[in-house]
C-alpha cells in the first residue's frame, strides 16, 4: 500500500494586473466605466491627503495616536468598492480609507481619534461595525455576521479587513475555520503590509505566502498584488460573486506596503531600512493608478485642491466640537442603566456641579509616555 | 406544573425561547446531535434543526466570536461553553467584545446574547472541570452574570437572560443538574435579572449564597436554628452583576450581621464586593465583621480534597456561629 497523495490541487495564484511601471495586461484589466475609475482614484487620493493631515493634526496634539494607512488605498479602496450598501464592512483599526467609502463622515473620523466615542458610531441602518483594536478578533464577528445573514436569507456579503500579523492570532485561524465549515459569504482581506509593527513577514510564518493558508481550510485563497487597484478589484469582485452565489468564502491577500509608521507613536527607523522604503515608495498604488488614468484622459483638474478644500471643511467641523459631556460615559454601558451606575453618575454629577466649572475641555494632547499596544514613544 | 431537574429546566426555557423567537439559536460544542455532555439542550436538535442548533468546530473564542456577530446582526445566540474552565479561551471575546459594543457603538449596535456555562465542584472530576469563575465576568462592566440555584430559578432566569438585551454570562452549577426535582410551572415563568430573593426570613443573621451555595446555606440556617436557636434569613442572590445592594442592605439593617458564602476562592471575590456593598449601606447596624466562607486561594485542590476547599454546611455553621457570637 504505497503513500498516494489524498488532495493534490493545491495551487496559489498571484494576480497584478497593472505594475508599477504602469504596463498593462489588457486582457485581464477589469471593465469599469469611466465614472467608476475616477471615483476610486478620488477616494485613494482623499485617503492619502487625510492621512498625511491626520498626521500632522496628531503631530500638533489635535488628535490622538491612530494608525496611518499611507501605502495601502489600493488595497482598501479597491477590495471595499465591490461591496454594495447592504453588505457589511468589518475593519479593524486601520481602514480608514474603506470607511471613507463606506460614507463616514471626515468629521466622525477625527472625533474618534481625539477620543469621542461618538465619533466612533456607525450611523444608523450603516452596515459598517466600529474599529477594532486588539488584533484579529473582528474575524469571527465577520464569520457570525454572515452566518446571520444566510439564516435570514439575506444576500449580503461580508467583507472583513485584517494585517499580516493578524494571521498569527488564533482567532484568524478559528474564523476561517467555521467560514469554511459554514460555507458563509465572507471575504477575508488581507492586507499584507510587510510589517506588524516592528516584526517582518518573515517572522510572523514560514508560509510562503498568507493566501495558502485558506487552502487547509477550504476555502480558495489568492495573492494580489496589493498595491495594483485593478488587480485588488479583480479579485475582490471575484470573490463578492461568489459569497453571494452561495459559494462560500474566500481569502484575498493584498501584498502591499505600510509606507508610514505602524501608529503616531511608532519610530519605524529603529527596525527598518529607507532603502526599502524608497522601494515600496516607487511601486506607490497612486502614482501607477494616477499613470493609467492619464493615458484614458480621466484625471479630473484641480482633483487635489478640490479633496483638500473637503479636508479642510470637515477638520472645521471636528475643531468645532464642543467639549465631551463626562456624565455620557454612562450612556451605553447597559440596555437600562443599573443602579449602582446610577449611583455612580449622580457621584460624578454632584463632584461636576460642586467644581462649579464646565466640563473639562476636549481633545487634551494624548500623553505619549502612554503608548497603545506594542507602541513605544518616537525618539524624534 | 411539572416537577423537573434542573437539566430539564433549562431545556425547557430554550425549548420555549425557540419556539417564541425564530432569533433564538443555540451554538456550541456537541449541542446538537448529542444533546449538550450534560443534556441541556437535548433533542432541541431533532426539533429544530442544525441550523438553530448548531454543531460547532471545537473552538471557545470562535464560538462566542462569531455569536457576536450574530447578535449584531439582531440574532439572539445561547453559546455553550462546556466547562467554565475552558471560557478564558473566549474571554476575550466575552470582556473585549461582546460587553463592549454596546458602549463601542454608542447604542448603534448591541449583543443580546447568553453565554452558559456549568461550574463549580461535587462531580468528582479533573482539573478545569470543578472551578467557580463568576468573579472574573462579575468585574466587567456591560456584562450581566446569572447564578440560578434550583430548577424553577434556572427555568425563569434563562428565559430572562434570552430576552435581555444585554449580554448575560448564566453559571449553572453542575452539582445541581441532576441534585433535586422541583415543580416548574406549565407557564412561561421569568424572573427579573438583577434581584435577589430573601428565601428563608430570619432576624439575627443573613446568609448570602448563590448557586449550590444556596442548598448550604439553607442548611446551614436550619442546623442554626435547631441547634443554637439563631434565626438566619438567607439570601440567594441569583444575579452576581449587577449585585442586589438593596437587598443585601436592607437585610443587614434588619440582622446586623452577615456571612457570604462562595464556591469562588477567597482574594477579590465576589464576598468582598458583597462586604464593601453592605458596609457601605448598613455600616452603623453592623454588629461584627462580615464572614467569608468560601475556597481556599488554591488554583485546583483535585476531587481527592475538594471536600476540604468547597464550603460545606459545617463549615458555614462554624462561620455563622463566630458571627453571632462577636
Amino acid at each position: 500500500m504505497p503513500r498516494k497523495p489524498v488532495e493534490p490541487r493545491f495551487s496559489v495564484e498571484h494576480l497584478s494586473i497593472l505594475d508599477s511601471d504602469g504596463n498593462l495586461d489588457a486582457a485581464l484589466e477589469p471593465d469599469l466605466p469611466p465614472e467608476s475609475l475616477q471615483a476610486m482614484y478620488r477616494a485613494m487620493l482623499l485617503a492619502r491627503r487625510l492621512d498625511e493631515r491626520m498626521v500632522r493634526l496628531q503631530r500638533q496634539g489635535r488628535v490622538g495616536t491612530f494608525a496611518p494607512l499611507k501605502g495601502q488605498e489600493a488595497s482598501q479602496i479597491g477590495s471595499v468598492c465591490t461591496l454594495r450598501p447592504a453588505d457589511w464592512m468589518v475593519p479593524s483599526f486601520r481602514e480608514t480609507a474603506a470607511m471613507l467609502w463606506r460614507g463616514w463622515p471626515i468629521e466622525s473620523l477625527l472625533r474618534f481619534f481625539a477620543g469621542y466615542l461618538e465619533g466612533g458610531r456607525p450611523a444608523p441602518g450603516q452596515r459598517d461595525l466600529p474599529v477594532t483594536i486588539p488584533v484579529a478578533t473582528q474575524l469571527p464577528h465577520a464569520v457570525g455576521l454572515a452566518y446571520a445573514a444566510q439564516y435570514r436569507g439575506d444576500d449580503a456579503v461580508v467583507m472583513v479587513y485584517f494585517g499580516d500579523g493578524a494571521t498569527s492570532e488564533g482567532d484568524f485561524h478559528e474564523a476561517m475555520n467555521f467560514a469554511g465549515v459554514w460555507h458563509v459569504p465572507v471575504v477575508f482581506v488581507c492586507q499584507n503590509n510587510q510589517w506588524a509593527i516592528s516584526v517582518p513577514l518573515k517572522k510572523q510564518t514560514h508560509s510562503r505566502t498568507i493566501a495558502q493558508k485558506a487552502l487547509a481550510y477550504g476555502l480558495p485563497g489568492i495573492q494580489v498584488d496589493g498595491n495594483d487597484v485593478l488587480a485588488v478589484y479583480a479579485a475582490s469582485r471575484e470573490a463578492v460573486e461568489r459569497a453571494r452565489a452561495g459559494d462560500g468564502p474566500t481569502l484575498i491577500e493584498c501584498v502591499t506596503y505600510r509606507l508610514s509608521m505602524h501608529t503616531t507613536a511608532d519610530d519605524p527607523s529603529k527596525y527598518r531600512s529607507e532603502e526599502e522604503v524608497r522601494e515600496w515608495e516607487r511601486k506607490d498604488p497612486l502614482t501607477r493608478f494616477a499613470a493609467y488614468l492619464g493615458k484614458k484622459n480621466l484625471l479630473q483638474d484641480g482633483l487635489e485642491a478640490e479633496v483638500d478644500a473637503e479636508i479642510a471643511e470637515a477638520v472645521a467641523r471636528f475643531e468645532a466640537t464642543g467639549p465631551a459631556d463626562p456624565l455620557a460615559m454612562f450612556d451605553h454601558v447597559y440596555a437600562e442603566t443599573p443602579p449602582h451606575l446610577r449611583a455612580q453618575r449622580a457621584e460624578l454629577a454632584a463632584r461636576l456641579d460642586a467644581a462649579g466649572a464646565p466640563p473639562p475641555a476636549p481633545a487634551a494632547p494624548p500623553d505619549p509616555a502612554l503608548p497603545m499596544r506594542g507602541q513605544r514613544q518616537s525618539r524624534r | 406544573m411539572s416537577r423537573l431537574t434542573m437539566v430539564k429546566a433549562l431545556n425547557l426555557a430554550l425549548r420555549e425561547e425557540m419556539e417564541r423567537d425564530p432569533d433564538v439559536l443555540i451554538i456550541g460544542e456537541d449541542v446538537g446531535v448529542d444533546g449538550g455532555v450534560f443534556r441541556v439542550t437535548d433533542d432541541l436538535h431533532r426539533t429544530f434543526g442544525g441550523r438553530r442548533v448548531i454543531d460547532s468546530p471545537l473552538a471557545e473564542a470562535a464560538i462566542v466570536g462569531t455569536s457576536v456577530g450574530m447578535a449584531l446582526y439582531g440574532l439572539k445566540p445561547v453559546c455553550e461553553i462546556q466547562f467554565s474552565g475552558f471560557a478564558f479561551q473566549c474571554f476575550h471575546q466575552i470582556e473585549n467584545h461582546a460587553a463592549r459594543y454596546r458602549n463601542r457603538s454608542q447604542g448603534r449596535f448591541h449583543c443580546q446574547m447568553v453565554i452558559r456555562m456549568p461550574y463549580g465542584g461535587g462531580v468528582r472530576a479533573l482539573e478545569h472541570h470543578t472551578e467557580s469563575e463568576e468573579q472574573f465576568y462579575a468585574h466587567i462592566p456591560g456584562l450581566k452574570i446569572v447564578v440560578p440555584s434550583g430548577p424553577r430559578t434556572a427555568r425563569a432566569l434563562l428565559v430572562s437572560a434570552i430576552r435581555d438585551p444585554d449580554p448575560v454570562v448564566f453559571f449553572e452549577a453542575k452539582a445541581l443538574y441532576h441534585a433535586a426535582r422541583e415543580e416548574v410551572p406549565e407557564e412561561s415563568e421569568a424572573l427579573p435579572i438583577g434581584r435577589a430573593q430573601v428565601v428563608r426570613e430570619g432576624r439575627d443573621l443573613t446568609l448570602i449564597a448563590w448557586g449550590a451555595m444556596v442548598r448550604v446555606a439553607r442548611e446551614a440556617a436550619e442546623t442554626l436554628e435547631q441547634e443554637d436557636g439563631a434565626r438566619c434569613e438567607v439570601i440567594d442572590l441569583l444575579t452576581v452583576s449587577p449585585l442586589d445592594r438593596e437587598a443585601l442592605v436592607a437585610s443587614v439593617r434588619k440582622t446586623g450581621r452577615a456571612v457570604v458564602v462562595h464556591e469562588a476562592p477567597r482574594s477579590f471575590g465576589p464576598g468582598a464586593e458583597i462586604a464593601a456593598s453592605i458596609m457601605e449601606g448598613a455600616f452603623l447596624s453592623l454588629e461584627a465583621p462580615i464572614g467569608r466562607v468560601t475556597a481556599y486561594d488554591v488554583s485546583f485542590a483535585g476531587f481527592a480534597r475538594e471536600r476540604a476547599t468547597v464550603p460545606d454546611a459545617a463549615r458555614l455553621v462554624a462561620a455563622a456561629r463566630e458571627t453571632l457570637a462577636f
